[in-house]
């Protein structure tokens, strides 16, 4: 079975065909990085992502934060739930940790914006 | 008990409110919307007609004449901008110069002082962007523009600093008479007075039958406009119109006060009288009709699109009469009411003295009200001067038409008060250039929230269900 | 009045960039004019990742990539002066600006760079038919409400314009909650960047609805709906295409304007194309002694090719100041219509000269060729080129060399 598919892991947004066996992803063309050719198998099989959001601060305004790495697709609205929960207080500073292995994976919720 | 209660916050209203307060009175103003000026007040084609339109002694033309004669000292008290730019009708064939010279004489009957008809040559020397097919034009150099909303505001101001008191989310369900005079109730409020003045616009109708008086109706007839950019506004000097048609005047070409370009308006009956919206034909005809009169209209620099609802009468002229005592209906206020509102006042002020109603002048009459646009024609001294001892008018806040914070502030801050972002936009033209609020609206809505004491998220565009945001983040169900 | 040799009007990161260079070249007395609380720019509510892959090899946020810059400017010492507005800039140079400290002041500088940004297409100038109830915001207002104010705009959303902004806020607005019906894009194509059709819009099964457009606004004090329509290939609506999606939000992300009212005043000719000023290699306007860079010369899809170019501004403007910046010709470069625009429009100096240009549509398998009259000078294959993509191509000094005027061409193969 082959699958289409638009790479997102940089700009370049390149597209992808992925040959899949029995749920294995056999081959992938389309590719022009190694990145890419990865994100082509981890999308058949379980697709991940980024989230960039806010977080809320204790004045009452918000600050931007990411996981510092992708995380199951399937986590992302639960991921939205858990941050939607924390509470920063300021100054916070670019890379600070605010949620530690969001939902049991490695990733952490790290803000991205120095604030005062 | 109030002596006079004005039903009605747009420009009539506020005239007459403003006229009344000179005098020795208790004076109240109700309007059922979230700030004055929010009906056809603030989406009209902002001119001071000349007075050649309206039929031989009617009272359109005699009121207009005088209001438009009235109109520039009332501007200079009042601190608000007026332009005596002149007005233009134009004709592209014989049957046209009939009727444009008709309309001369009609102004001269009528008192329009300086009306003539020129001829081509000096047309185009007049306005060399009007149609090269135009050959004749009616010229009236009594012509002249306004802000219309800007006027309101100010009269209403100025009558609240004479005393006179302003009512907002009042809308009146009933009006009970009785020995004494009037109760003019809403749903969850009444007030007395022994006067009402129906200045109610498109309702007037409505609030005439509460008191018994069904002689006449008041329908809506809608007026579509596109407004361009500043860049535009030199395109034509003058106000420019077309030969009238039976539904009004037609088109126009205009700039306005704060140098705009303004074209339109349409004219359409329709039944519904909070039908607010535009249409794609009437857009689409206000751009053909204006391209028609003026070459090279610019579309392309659009800013806005509006519409307007007239307040027709069914007479067919204003409607201003006492059909009971203390009664007095200002009615089927049409086009050219702004023109006549001065002059509206000043005749309602007199049928009132007539009826009996003593008009003592008071001792501190604050006959004038500072310009609120003050700061921005102040040179470079005055306004370090000014941001010395207020930081906030250094801070600019709307950087299409370069308003300061200070100023936002000021105008939040002085009667009639606005609420909502279109309150603050009428009052100091933050939000009404280019980008359309794009980049100092969230700025706004942190200003009046922390002027209202109000959460961020209760700020409105113009009152009721209009929110500008619906909720915090993070306080979402997902 | 004060005189500064250098002052940068704008510090997002065009400005940044800028300064950085002209420090770098050796410029201490400069000054960058910032009309926000801090640095950044519109990089500060662009809370996404996308940014600075070429520059530095990885994907930051904008704000992560602003700080990159903002770094090196408090390192540098640059000074600069923030809630701080330019009211007028003049042919010579004379800058006049506002703030609540300084009140309304003067500069006389020697070079100015323009880095002021765009801003966005507002629904007015669509003249979109209908009411006007709150509920409408272009995509960029609600980004800062959401992301820089913490407050969500709407719950139920209909987005005009599937350029990247438009799609960003589809996935921005149903991660705070909210739920978006459909992006609508009047061509035939999306304007954005394939990757972002990919995770903002198939990841959360918005549709996106091409050469379809909003006609029809309804709502009388806050949005209840909009009316959409197929548009034909005039871009015209088809009358019995029309159908209605209730909503309480539309959020427009219907085109960028570079913001060029203060460059206007100068006397800065602009292009009628870009709406950006007309500039050489060294990005220098028509104007001696005033350059431009980043979106308000042209609207870049990448920052990293903002920083690039305001870095050849700034450098520039440098060289300007020391007297050094020379011209030995005047070339002036052409398009066939296929390739929308050219920035540089000129090219005053022959040596070796990048060229960043735009194409009008979508065309596969074309080849772009510059000529000099017959000769040709220059030439590139691409499997693909889209209007919402820069691309590039660089000029040799030899080949430029007796060349009297540059035509860019494209073929499709």
């Amino acid at each position: 079975m082959k699958r289409n598919l638009t790479c997102i892991v940089c700009p370049m947004g390149c597209p992808m065909v992925a040959e899949l066996e029995d749920g294995k992803v056999v081959a992938v063309t389309g590719n022009t990085c190694p990145r890419g050719k990865q994100y082509a198998i981890d999308e058949c099989t379980n697709p991940m992502r980024t989230v960039t959001s806010t977080v809320r601060t204790a004045c009452g305004g918000v600050v931007a934060v990411k996981t510092d790495r992708v995380i199951p697709k399937a986590l992302v609205f639960e991921a939205m739930r858990e941050i939607d929960r924390a509470c920063v207080t300021l100054p916070v500073r670019i890379g600070d940790v605010v949620i530690e292995k969001l939902l049991g994976t490695d990733a952490n919720v790290v803000i991205t914006a120095n604030l005062e | 008990m109030y002596d006079i209660a004005v039903i009605g916050g747009g420009v009539v209203g506020a005239m007459i409110a403003r006229t009344l307060a000179r005098y020795d009175l208790k004076i109240c103003i109700l309007d059922k919307a979230h700030d004055v000026a929010m009906g056809a007040s603030s989406a009209n084609s902002a001119i001071v007609h000349a007075g050649f339109d309206a039929k031989e002694g009617s009272l359109k033309a005699k009121l207009n004449v005088r209001g438009s004669e009235m109109m520039a000292d009332i501007c200079r008290a009042l601190g608000v901008k007026y332009k005596n730019n002149g007005s233009l009708v134009i004709g592209f064939d014989e049957g046209d110069r009939k009727t444009v010279e008709e309309l001369c004489e009609r102004g001269r009957a009528n008192g329009v002082r300086g009306v003539r008809v020129i001829d081509q040559k000096e047309l185009r020397e007049m306005e060399p962007n009007i149609s090269k097919n135009a050959t004749c034009a009616l010229w009236a150099p009594t012509g002249s523009i306004v802000c219309p909303y800007e006027l309101t505001v100010a009269a209403v101001g100025n009558a609240m600093d004479n005393g006179a008191e302003l009512f907002l989310d009042f809308e009146v369900t009933d009006i009970k008479c009785d020995a004494t005079g009037y109760r003019v109730c809403s749903n969850n409020a009444q007030i007395c007075a022994k006067y009402i003045i129906n200045a109610a616009g498109l309702y007037s109708d409505a609030i005439a039958r509460m008191v018994g008086d069904d002689s006449f109706t008041v329908h809506p007839r809608r007026g579509e406009y596109i407004l361009l950019d500043k860049t535009c506004g030199a395109l034509v000097k003058s106000t420019v119109f077309r030969t009238p048609s039976k539904m009004g005047k037609g088109i126009l070409v205009s700039p306005t006060v704060d140098g705009n370009l303004l074209t339109g308006p349409t004219s359409f009956d329709i039944e519904d009288k909070t039908d607010r919206s535009t249409t794609a034909e009437g857009l689409s005809l206000v751009m053909k009709q204006a391209g028609e009169n003026v070459e090279g209209v610019p579309y392309g620099k659009s800013i806005t699109s509006f519409t307007g609802l007239r307040a027709v009468g069914s007479t067919g002229d204003f409607i201003i009469n006492m059909p009971r005592a203390g009664f007095v209906n200002v009615a089927g206020i049409e086009s050219p009411g702004l023109s006549a509102s001065p002059a509206i006042a000043e005749y309602v002020t007199e049928m009132l003295r007539e009826s009996g109603l003593a008009l003592a002048e008071k001792a501190d009459y604050i006959p004038t009200r500072a310009p609120l646009h003050a700061f921005r024609e102040m040179s470079i001294e005055e306004k370090n001067e000014v941001i010395k001892k207020d930081p906030a008018y250094g801070h600019i806040v709307c950087r299409c038409e370069g308003v300061s914070e200070g100023e936002i502030l000021a105008a939040i801050r002085q009667n009639p008060r606005p609420r909502d972002l279109d309150g603050v936009k009428r009052r100091t033209r933050a939000q009404m250039g280019r980008c359309q609020g794009g980049f100092c609206s969230p700025y706004i809505v942190e200003l009046l929230a922390n002027e209202m004491n109000v959460p961020y998220e209760r700020v409105t565009k113009f009152g009721g269900d209009s929110l500008i945001n619906v909720a915090k983040t993070k306080e979402v169900a997902r | 009045m004060k005189q500064i040799d250098l002052v940068i009007v704008g510090g997002g990161p065009a400005g940044m960039s800028a300064a950085i260079a002209a420090y770098d070249s050796g410029v201490r007395d400069l000054l960058i004019l910032e009309r926000d609380s801090r640095l950044g720019g519109i990089l500060q509510q662009c809370i996404h990742n996308g940014f600075g892959l070429h520059r530095f090899g990885e994907e930051l946020t904008g704000p992560e990539y602003a700080w990159r810059y903002e770094q090196q400017v408090l390192e540098k010492k640059i000074p600069v002066l923030s809630d701080t507005m330019v009211l007028e800039i003049t042919s010579d140079r004379v800058i006049t600006a506002t703030n609540s400290t300084d009140g309304v002041f003067r500069i006389k500088a020697k070079a100015i760079v323009l880095a002021m940004g765009c801003r966005e297409r507002a629904r007015g100038a669509l003249n979109i038919a209908g009411t006007r109830p709150a509920g409408i915001y272009s995509a960029g207002t609600a980004q800062k409400y959401v992301n820089m104010k913490g407050y969500l705009p709407g719950k139920d959303v209909v987005i005009l314009g599937s350029g990247d902004i438009g799609l960003i806020m589809a996935r921005r607005m149903t991660l705070e909650g909210a739920r978006v019906h459909a992006v609508c894009e009047l061509m035939p194509y999306s304007g954005g960047l394939a990757r972002n059709i990919e995770q903002c819009l198939n990841d959360f099964d918005i549709p996106l609805k091409l050469s379809h457009t909003v006609v029809e606004i309804h709502g009388k004090e806050r949005l209840e709906g909009v009316t959409i329509a197929r548009v034909d290939e005039n871009r015209r609506p088809i009358a019995d295409t029309r159908e209605y999606i209730p909503c309480d939000t539309l959020l427009l992300s219907v085109g960028l304007i570079p913001e060029n009212e203060l460059s206007l005043g100068a006397s800065v000719p602009l292009d009628r194309v870009t709406n950006g000023a007309v500039v050489d290699q060294d990005r220098q306007t028509a104007v001696e002694g005033i350059f431009a860079a980043g979106n308000v010369l042209h609207v870049h899809d990448l920052v990293d090719f903002v920083s690039e170019e305001a870095e050849i501004a700034g450098k520039s403007a440098a060289a300007y100041i020391r007297g050094e910046l020379k011209s030995d010709c005047e070339l002036p470069l052409a398009t066939d219509g296929k390739i929308r625009y050219t920035v540089p429009q000129r090219i005053t100096r022959g040596e070796d000269v990048k060229v960043y240009f735009r194409v009008a549509d979508i065309y596969r398998n074309v080849r772009i060729t510059v000529r000099d009259g017959e000769r040709v000078i220059a030439q590139k294959k691409k499997a693909r080129v889209a209007p919402g993509e820069m691309e590039t191509l660089t000029l040799r000094a030899d080949a430029l060399a007796d060349a009297k005027e540059l035509f860019f061409s494209l073929e499709v193969q």
